[in-house]
């Protein structure tokens, strides 16, 4: 792998970069440390929102002129926010990367906010909300990570609730935005066809002047357990059932995350890190889907575990047809659970789901854009030697780590069951 | 840094992708990476919905599934266990006129891919348990379709464009059309219609071109079907315009999707590059070109508005999608409407015409910055038979291009007055 090199300008902006020259391509991404994890009640969307707001220009840089500077020179940009992070991403031809670097110096702190924009875009997010409401799946996804949370930030919807889309002001979205993106909360992770020395040279001069500015204190809770165990039933549309089961999971930082993450290749097949290109493999030979898809008793089932700073959810996902039992698809997860924790695990079952993780890793390497991810993810949760050791991490679980892992997490009394059924199922709300 | 020259340089063309035809009629393309140590596979044989009676649309695609579901020398579980240990993936679909597959691993394990390839192709036997598996999560998948604004929309759009023609087919079927299927029919599917005469493969990633031809050759070299049937010739689709109107009520939603437009330019037509750069002006370029500008930023009446064509072979669609609550859907509408009429009437502007070059030549790198993006540029310049120089002429081409062939192009195909509009969602009481 090559070298990765790390900086800190006195201002607190941290800048990680790798020289990849296997296609002319810069790929630059900007990271704030703020998501959904960081919004008080009532005020759930924000973080989301202000992303919107940092495409709608700034005095130097017009809105249409934003999207005019990066497309023409044949780039492509975007946004993300989650529940702990907003990264803006630019990956560009690399003779043109300036562009982008003076567009991000320039819109850390120089965002217009105007009112007409953001009365615009409030529609706009609430349209964005109204697709994903559409789909039965996301909204009983929605209505489990609500029940939990008692009061960590983690239970609301990144996008926000409809509610809080229609109370935030223009002033709440400025007030946000001054008080997160600052060089002290940023970092930028560079990878691609670039000299490090000139590179850092570009970055310090266009970020250096910028003042060091406190992030707030935000005192967040974190939960470690689901204590009472639910089962909620939502009732809409369709032919289709779907069952969430839902369990907490640790933090990407502590020690169990890694048995965790190989508990969860061995019930329902290996995941990767690679947010663009490489993609995955099937999971057809997984435990679960063994039990229940070559078993005719559910559709498909996948799981998924996030890298998250405080304890956040596992989730397996079962989809099924209005014929098959959903019940006996969730005793039949449940008996599967209870096998890996007393019955002895194979090593070379965990050896398998190494060898997986790092294929899966290594098709990652091909894209320019995914390495530049890469270099600044596992900062916002931990830090870049987490994403270095994340192979040996997984290479060090044993069989017993996995079954002490499933032991405490998995437990059918600590979790929260959704169930999504057909209006013509016949089953009542509850 | 690379300099301008060395990034047309780098491009995949005729020096550094190597064609060959095998004696069976296998093309097979190969480009070396060592970047990384992966590989993907990427491929089409000539057979597809187009043979599907109509009684049971959606067998072809159906029959693709079914492939890796066991083969005369492994089970399904076999098969899965070998690819999944080591993490390599192989997949097949169907379209209108063929039957892709795609498939990535590590380098060393590209033997396995190509047998596995091999043996679905060449070998399958359809075991009746997995065709009872596949049927109930093809039909499943449907149910979910039914369900779904923007697929809805979209399907009805084409059915409207193309009446009683392949193209305006659903190739996944419909639930009825599916439960009609018995296992027979997939076999004598299989035994018709899948052979190597025509099937393209395309292998990039690290390793040598030669090593490529032979491990093929060894695979699938000796292939035959004398039983196999070509696929018909497709009618040509007469331009017109259409006017039709639709709303698809489907309850229980909170957005509407919306799709309108008509009839556009072939894959092989002159006027496909053209329309490709109006199109990115009109619903593309930056935050999704005029359309974009108009419902989304200065509306606020839809998180996407944009614009796009399908190519094939004998016709295309230029079509204009939107999502929108139901009580904007009339607005939304009327303001598309508006900016259709503003693109026909006049020239595009200088500064639009440059920046949306700009962006289309500056977006080549980016398309083939991994293996797949590689294999899937050779596949699209073999099948459409643009020359395997296309990615470096692509430039010239679209530099040459001027606003009033822009104008011209746009008013052969796009009215606002004769459009076909569809939306999906829940009706507004």
């Amino acid at each position: 792998m090559n070298k990765v090199e790390k900086i800190k300008l006195p201002n607190g902006l941290t800048v990680l970069l790798k020289e990849i020259h296997s296609a002319p391509i810069i790929s630059l991404w900007t990271w704030y440390r703020v998501g959904s994890r960081y919004e008080k009640p009532g005020f759930s969307g924000i973080s989301h929102w202000v992303e919107h707001m940092q495409f709608k220009g700034t005095e130097k840089y017009p809105a249409s002129q934003m999207d005019r500077l990066i497309s023409r020179e044949g780039g492509v940009w975007n946004a993300f926010t989650f529940l702990d992070w907003t990264t803006y991403f630019e990956t560009m031809p690399a003779n043109k990367i300036d562009v982008a670097i003076e567009l991000e110096a320039d819109r850390m702190l120089n965002s217009n906010f105007h009112l007409n924009d953001v009365e615009a875009e409030r529609s706009v997010i609430i349209s964005e909300k109204e697709g994903k409401d559409n789909e039965p799946i996301l909204r009983l996804n929605n209505a489990v990570n609500q029940a939990a949370f008692v009061s960590h930030p983690y239970r609301n919807e990144v996008i926000g609730n409809h509610e809080d889309l229609l109370r935030i002001k223009r002033d709440d979205l400025f007030k946000h935005y001054r008080e997160y993106y600052h060089p002290a909360n940023c970092l930028i992770s560079i990878a691609g066809d670039f000299q490090t020395t000139s590179m850092v040279n570009k970055l310090t001069k266009l970020f250096e002047d910028k003042p060091f500015i406190q992030t707030p204190i935000n005192l967040v809770y974190p939960e470690h357990e689901i204590y009472q165990g639910k089962e909620i039933i939502l009732q809409g549309p369709g032919d289709t059932i779907y069952v969430q089961l839902t369990y907490r999971a640790p933090s990407a930082s502590d020690s169990d995350f890694f048995a965790y993450t190989i508990l969860d290749s061995l019930l329902s097949g290996p995941a990767s890190l690679n947010m663009f290109g490489g993609g995955g493999t099937s999971n057809k030979t997984s435990r679960l889907y063994k039990k229940l898809v070559d078993r005719n008793l559910a559709i498909s089932v996948s799981g998924g575990l996030q890298a998250t700073i405080d304890p956040y959810l596992y989730d397996l996902s079962i989809t099924l047809n209005p014929k098959q039992d959903y019940r006996l698809a969730i005793k039949t997860v449940d008996r599967e659970i209870e096998r890996i924790i007393e019955k002895r695990i194979r090593k070379d079952e965990i050896k398998r789901a190494v060898k997986q993780a790092k294929a899966l890793f290594a098709y990652g390497l091909e894209n320019i854009t995914n390495q530049a991810f890469w270099l600044g993810y596992s900062e916002n949760f931990a830090n870049y030697d987490w994403f270095l050791n994340y192979i040996d991490q997984l290479d060090a679980v044993n069989p017993q780590d996995v079954q002490r892992v499933a032991r405490k997490y998995l437990d059918p009394q600590r979790r929260i069951l959704g169930i999504y059924l057909p209006e013509s199922n016949g089953s009542r709300e509850s | 840094m690379m300099d301008d020259n060395n990034i047309w340089n780098h491009l995949p063309g005729e020096d550094n992708i190597y064609r060959t035809e095998l004696p069976n009629g296998i093309v097979v393309l190969s480009k070396s990476d060592f970047n990384s140590p992966s590989i993907v596979i990427s491929g089409y044989l000539q057979c597809g919905a187009i043979h599907d009676p109509k009684e049971k649309l959606g067998l072809g695609l159906f029959t693709s599934y079914a492939l890796m579901r066991g083969s005369l020398f492994r089970r399904y579980r076999k098969i899965y266990n070998d690819l999944e240990t080591a993490a390599a993936t192989l997949g097949f679909g169907a379209s209108v006129q063929t039957t892709s597959f795609g498939g990535k691993a590590l380098v060393e394990d590209l033997p396995l891919l190509l047998k596995t390839l091999s043996e679905s192709i060449r070998w399958p036997i359809f075991p009746p348990l997995q065709l009872k598996i596949l049927i109930s999560q093809i039909l499943t998948g449907l149910q979910i379709r039914e369900q779904d604004t923007s697929e809805r929309a979209s399907l009805r759009f084409d059915e409207v464009l193309f009446p009683d023609h392949p193209y305006g087919l659903a190739e996944e079927g419909t639930i009825e059309t599916i439960s009609r299927i018995r296992r027979s029919d997939l076999v004598k599917f299989h035994k018709k219609y899948y052979g190597p005469k025509g099937m393209v493969i395309a292998i990039v990633g690290a390793i040598e071109p030669q090593q490529v031809v032979e491990m093929v050759y060894r695979e699938l070299g000796d292939w035959e079907n004398p039983d196999w049937v070509a696929p018909p010739e497709i009618k040509e689709v007469p331009l017109r315009k259409v006017s039709h109107h639709e709303h698809i009520n489907i309850p229980g939603k909170f957005q509407t999707d919306l799709i309108m437009g008509g009839y556009g330019p072939n894959r092989m037509s002159e006027d496909f590059l053209i329309a490709s750069l109006g199109n990115n002006i009109l619903g593309q370029f930056g935050m999704m070109g005029r359309i974009g500008e108009a419902v989304r930023e200065k509306s606020g009446l839809a998180y996407y508005a944009s614009t796009g064509l399908n190519a094939w072979q004998k016709a295309g669609t230029w079509e204009i999608s939107a999502g929108v609550n139901p009580s904007n859907l009339e607005k939304a509408i009327k303001i598309i409407q508006g900016e259709i009429s503003r693109f026909i009437i006049e020239p595009v502007y200088d500064q639009e015409l440059e920046d949306a070059k700009a962006n289309m030549i500056g977006l080549i790198p980016l398309s083939i910055e991994s293996n797949a993006g590689v294999a899937s540029a050779i596949i699209r310049m073999e099948r459409y038979k643009l020359g395997l120089n296309y990615l470096r002429q692509f430039p010239n081409l679209i530099s040459s291009i001027s606003k009033e062939e822009i104008l011209s192009v746009s008013r052969k195909y796009l009215d606002p007055d004769q459009m076909v509009i569809i939306s999906a969602g829940t009706t507004n009481a």
